[in-house]
């Protein structure tokens, strides 16, 4: 494996880590559930892919590479199916948003979700 | 015709995942790929509508532009949560929206949640709720760049 090869992939697996700790942090700074969706997102869509593209250039061309190809794929098609079905469930549980200026829903009465 | 296709698809993608090419594995590998296109031919007339995914370069143009969205509003959320005064305001409001179909209506709403900062809580028939971590958030998805990129798929 070439060195620039070796290089780009290693900067990807440091830049995933980083945003997974980022994620992480996230989860436990924000101040509500639905919040901390948008925090657990940032490893889910952002962290994971640069960890997989990274683990791809290392594995070159193989097999295996298509393997991490296709978890890639199916992590970016069924995350947001996901979060929303975490979310509908908390709202249909009576949950509600956080908001920082109530007032402001005017435009947006929720509509009901029952 | 379509049923072939599928299971010539299935079994492109077993024998890609497999990699192991010996006669007991490729027979399960085989009876597999016959019991889910039995399935999907099922379920097709349970629902009453066969799934068609019109594969063209307008959806991987789509979805590469989704992609650099999806890396952008990232790099502004690290931001956003390494920020010692924790700068958000979460809001959560309706968005009208005139996406019709079915197709359109699942790759916009998964293409909002996809993108961190904003969250499809509810779909409607004619609006959204969402719940955006920051009005800005809010106002780009008003704007209606996705919204436009996606109806000109017209899928």
């Amino acid at each position: 494996m070439s060195v620039v090869i070796q290089w780009v992939s290693d900067i990807l697996l440091l830049a995933g880590g980083l945003l997974c700790v980022t994620g992480g942090i996230g989860l436990i700074r924000m101040p509500d559930f639905f919040s901390r969706v948008h925090a657990a997102g940032v490893t889910e869509t952002l962290a994971a892919p640069l960890l997989l593209v990274g683990l791809m250039l290392q594995l070159e061309w193989s097999l295996d590479m298509f393997k991490a190809l296709m978890v890639l794929v199916f992590i970016l098609a069924t995350n947001p199916t996901a979060s929303h079905a975490m979310a509908k469930a908390a709202l249909h549980g009576g949950l509600r948003p956080w908001q920082a200026d109530q007032d402001k829903t005017a435009g947006g009465a929720p509509s009901s979700n029952s | 015709m379509r049923l072939l296709f599928i299971s010539g698809l299935l079994a492109a993608f077993w024998l890609l995942l497999s990699g192991h090419y010996v006669p007991l594995i490729l027979a399960l590998g085989a009876v597999s790929v016959v019991l889910v296109t039995w399935f999907v031919n099922r379920m097709d007339k349970v629902d009453g509508e066969p799934l068609s995914m019109r594969l063209g370069f307008g959806l991987v143009g789509y979805l590469a532009w989704l992609m650099w969205q999806v890396v952008l509003s990232n790099v502004t959320l690290a931001r956003r949560i390494w920020d010692p005064r924790l700068p958000i305001r979460p809001t959560w409001q309706r968005l009208d929206t005139s996406v019709s179909t079915p197709l359109e209506k699942t790759l916009y709403a998964n293409s909002i949640t996809l993108t961190p900062g904003t969250l499809t809580t509810d779909v409607k028939r004619d609006h959204f709720m969402i719940h955006s971590l920051s009005p800005e958030g809010m106002e780009d998805l008003r704007q209606g760049e996705m919204e436009g990129r996606i109806r000109r798929l017209r899928i």
